[in-house]
């Protein structure tokens, strides 16, 4: 996300030299509410976690913890990560990202063992949940790559729920009258990239700003499919919106690997057009001549053309080829979870993919982690509504949105945008 | 932009180039020769022109080059995409179409008959009740149209605001529901004479705007944080809560778990404007008010001027003394309550009893009529009428003739998107760039006044 309305230089530099006490403090807060509520609150019982399905080719036995104990452990070691940060700022040194990793996950880990331990039934299938997890991220992860795609070549894409929901209605209505899957992700990706077409000519050709562009795009095809939805789809459903569903493909072997192996090698074909598309993404960007141009015309685009690349061409394609992954990524929707369309049906996880994008610091690695968050917070509060625990279940949805909040205002530290993103190359 | 850089297929000619140098100036103007990002509102749109030499152009071509033609032009565009989109999807047409070879005006007259005919129920729908049979029935129309439009305007306001001071106020949402479920609150929970009662709600509804955009504010200013993404992140956040409080008793009415909230005390909410045959409320009222308000902050007060500054060019205005960070806090505050007060027009207004739907999407289509409104007080005044005839018109479009109520999004944003690039509405309807035909042959773009006017 750029700095789409404030200039380059007003980012405060003032924490540049200057010891930020915002992760020791934000630390030791959280540190503090983990001893009151996972220690001091835990529930007396054991916690089961089923680790794998009993149909699996090896099963793993189910893992029982008791509740104050993980809750005490897990805070123990928080306030020590905590008051170690403190010391490190005091001295003058900086936090290691590793101390803020360990912390999350230990955050996650008691989290966890004391809201499945004063649930109802404290017993979780641990793979389901994670499982489940993954499956909700594959979509964010499409949107978060097609925000990359964007952002690092310069142009801010608010779109990417857009993409998702017209690559999502495209999918259906082709893979129904075709009948056919593939021509369904095929549309999907057309779909996709016609979105970027509109977004493409309106912010480089026409330099409207890309934010409102974004904005406008959403509501635009939020409408459209809506309309075509409660004319076309719903008057005749059979023809128009009961696309096949592309079935999970199994990888011998691979799958078998306990825990991660059902979850990472049981996918649909999207699943696996994600890990190309991320490892192409990553390797493209930072290790080929185009991903160099990329990044050179996000950064600094007067020193890209003065070296020959033509700034708003590559632009262009990169928006086009963004719309692509996004498209995809929306007929995950449509043809793998649910087999039909339905209107907004992609909710909002767009704007998600954006959080993740900045969460993950505009790094393909860094928003798959993120989206990976996203999707296990959202599922964690599917899984938990259905053991009944005492955390109202509309707090549990606030979870994801309140997690980005926390990031974006800094816990991860300060994000910093491509420099040219949201700014339009005006030659001359 | 030169011609030879853009994947568009404009013909290569005299013209096209020096619109594309319009537009490249335009866009020079607007970003600081692309050191920063482009307004939220073209510099071309805002007062002052962008130096165009008027005095020296045909009266037809003024007319035609200015960018109300262009407005008019693009609401044009978007009700013909809109009604096509009518016709395509009609179960008549496509029937004639079968046979569109044979009898081409079948179908022609089918798909006319679609467009015309829910366009027809639109206009009735927001205007005037031709068919009705009493004054009343008549004008009912308009004043539902106005009763749609005041927490599009109030909301609106709060984007433009935003808009002017360099900020993306995605919020209008969040900042809605939650002045609604504390004006809501105040309204049924607390007992208290006539005027007091009412004037307690607005304030709550207000400070619960604030309060929420406020966050979105600090954040920005402490933090950095994007207030793109705070904002959305907290329309969520703010459904979620209403949802919650909505689940519990204290916002319930008693002896009931359904999600609804008392009605709102009689003393709490906006009388009546003309008589209770109407919906429209007092809340209208406030509405002009507010805009009147909102209109002298940002021309002719202190901070009005301090707000445009950080909006025009933060630097600049830090360099000259004024706070940015304190800017985006104060306008956020300032965006929240215009929102809360939107909230309150409805809870206290137009629905009377607080849902987790009270907002519909008002803080949404809020973005689009700041942005149609071009930020300006009055531009997002009428642009909320606007938008509100195309909701109220709307729905009786869709029980009347049964095209659905979408299309008037499809329609909105298009309208939005139309204006907010005017070199493609001039190059579709073929109109000269303002001052292209001063100096024919010579680029008019040379003129630097042109490029001077709105830096």
């Amino acid at each position: 996300m750029s700095t789409a309305t404030t200039l380059p230089a007003s980012t405060p530099a003032a924490t540049v030299g200057v010891r930020s006490w915002k992760t020791p403090i934000i630390l030791m807060v959280l540190s503090l509410l983990g001893l009151a509520v996972f220690a001091l609150g835990a529930p007396s019982n054991d916690v089961t976690f089923r680790l794998s399905d009993p149909g699996e080719a090896i099963v793993l036995p189910e893992l029982v913890v008791s509740a104050p104990v993980v809750g005490w452990f897990t805070a123990v070691l928080m306030v020590a990560a905590a008051a170690w940060a403190l010391m490190l700022t005091r001295s003058g040194r900086r936090v290691p990202v590793w101390v803020v990793a360990v912390f999350g996950l230990l955050f996650v880990i008691g989290f966890l063992t004391w809201v499945v331990g004063s649930a109802n039934t404290p017993n979780v299938a641990l793979y389901g949940l994670l499982s489940g997890s993954f499956a909700l991220a594959i979509p964010l992860i499409f949107g978060s790559l097609s925000g990359v795609l964007c952002e690092r070549s310069g142009v801010v894409n608010i779109a990417i729920e857009g993409q998702l929901l017209f690559g999502a209605f495209a999918a259906a209505v082709a893979g129904s009258l075709s009948g056919n899957a593939f021509v369904g992700l095929f549309a999907a990706a057309v779909a996709g990239a016609m979105v970027s077409l509109v977004l493409a000519v309106f912010s480089i050709k026409y330099i409207v700003n890309q934010v409102i562009v974004g904005v406008v795009l959403n509501v635009l095809v939020s409408g459209l499919t809506g309309f075509l939805f409660s004319t076309l789809l719903s008057s005749d459903a059979a023809k128009w919106n009961s696309p096949p569903s592309l079935p999970p493909i199994r990888i011998p072997l691979l799958a078998d690997i306990p825990i991660l192996g059902p979850i990472l090698f049981n996918q649909s074909i999207v699943g696996y057009l994600m890990y190309i598309a991320l490892a192409a993404v990553y390797i493209g960007l930072f290790h080929s001549k185009w991903g160099l141009r990329t990044r050179a015309v996000g950064e600094h685009p007067k020193a890209a053309d003065t070296l020959g690349v033509n700034v708003n061409r590559t632009r262009f394609m990169n928006v086009l080829l963004a719309g692509v992954v996004a498209g995809v990524g929306g007929a995950f929707f449509t043809l793998v979870s649910v087999s039909a369309f339905n209107r907004d049906m992609t909710g909002g996880q767009g704007y998600i993919a954006l959080a993740a994008l900045i969460l993950g610091r505009w790094n393909p690695l860094g928003a798959l982690l993120a989206a990976l968050l996203f999707g296990f917070a959202t599922n964690l509060q599917y899984v938990l509504s259905l053991l009944g625990t005492a955390v109202p279940n509309q707090f549990l949805a606030m979870l994801p949105y309140i997690v980005t909040i926390f990031a974006v205002a800094g816990v991860v530290g300060k994000s910093r945008a491509p420099a040219a993103s949201g700014v339009p190359y005006i030659k001359g | 932009m030169s011609p030879e850089d853009s994947t568009m297929q404009d013909p290569p000619g005299e013209r096209s180039i020096a619109a594309a140098e319009a537009t490249r100036l335009e866009a020079a103007a607007e970003t600081a020769d692309g050191t920063v990002a482009p307004p939220a509102v073209p510099a071309a749109h805002q007062s002052g022109d962008l130096g165009d030499d008027r005095s020296r152009q045909s009266a037809l071509r003024q007319m035609l080059s200015s960018n109300a033609m262009v407005s008019v032009l693009s609401v044009l565009l978007a009700l013909i995409v809109g009604g096509i989109l009518i016709a395509a999807t009609d179960e008549e047409v496509g029937e004639t179409a079968s046979y569109f070879f044979s009898r081409p005006g079948d179908m022609l007259s089918a798909a006319w008959s679609a467009a015309a005919g829910a366009y027809a129920a639109l206009f009735q729908g927001a205007f005037f009740n031709f068919g009705a049979d009493s004054v009343q029935r008549f004008f009912y129309p308009l004043t539902q149209t106005l009763t749609v439009a005041t927490p599009l305007i109030l909301a609106g306001l709060g984007v433009a605001v935003a808009f002017r001071t360099g900020l993306f106020n995605i919020g209008a949402q969040g900042q809605i529901i939650i002045g609604a479920a504390m004006a809501a609150w105040v309204g049924f929970a607390v007992h208290l004479p006539v005027g007091l009662h009412l004037l307690l709600v607005i304030i709550a509804g207000m400070l619960g705007g604030a309060i929420w955009a406020g966050i979105a504010g600090i954040l920005k200013a402490r933090t950095g944080a994007h207030e793109v993404i705070v904002t959305i992140m907290l329309n969520y956040v703010a459904i979620n809560l209403v949802l919650f409080l909505l689940s519990t008793p204290a916002f319930q009415r008693p002896g009931s778990s359904n999600p609804i909230s008392p009605q709102l005390d009689a003393n709490a909410m906006f009388p009546p404007l003309l008589g209770s045959g109407f919906r429209l409320h007092w809340g209208f009222v406030l509405a002009v008010l507010a805009t009147v308000f909102i209109w002298w902050l940002m021309n002719r007060s202190t901070i009005g001027f301090e707000l445009k500054a950080v909006g025009a060019n933060p630097s600049a205005a830090r360099n000259a003394g004024i706070s940015t960070t304190k800017g985006y806090v104060v306008v956020m505050l300032i965006a929240g309550a215009l929102s809360g007060l939107a909230g309150v027009a409805q809870v206290a207004g137009t629905e009377k009893v607080l849902t987790s739907g009270v907002a519909a999407s008002f803080g949404f289509d809020a973005i689009t009529v700041a942005l149609l409104g071009r930020s300006s007080p009055w531009g997002t005044f009428a642009a909320g009428l606007l938008f509100g005839a195309f909701r109220a018109g709307g729905v009786t479009m869709q029980t009347n003739t049964g095209t659905s109520i979408d299309i008037v999004l499809v329609v909105q944003s298009l309208i939005v998107l139309f204006i907010a690039a005017p070199p493609l509405v001039r190059s579709l309807f073929r109109i000269p760039p303002p001052g292209a035909f001063k100096t024919t042959g010579k680029r008019s773009s040379k003129n630097p006044k042109t490029a001077g006017g709105a830096a």
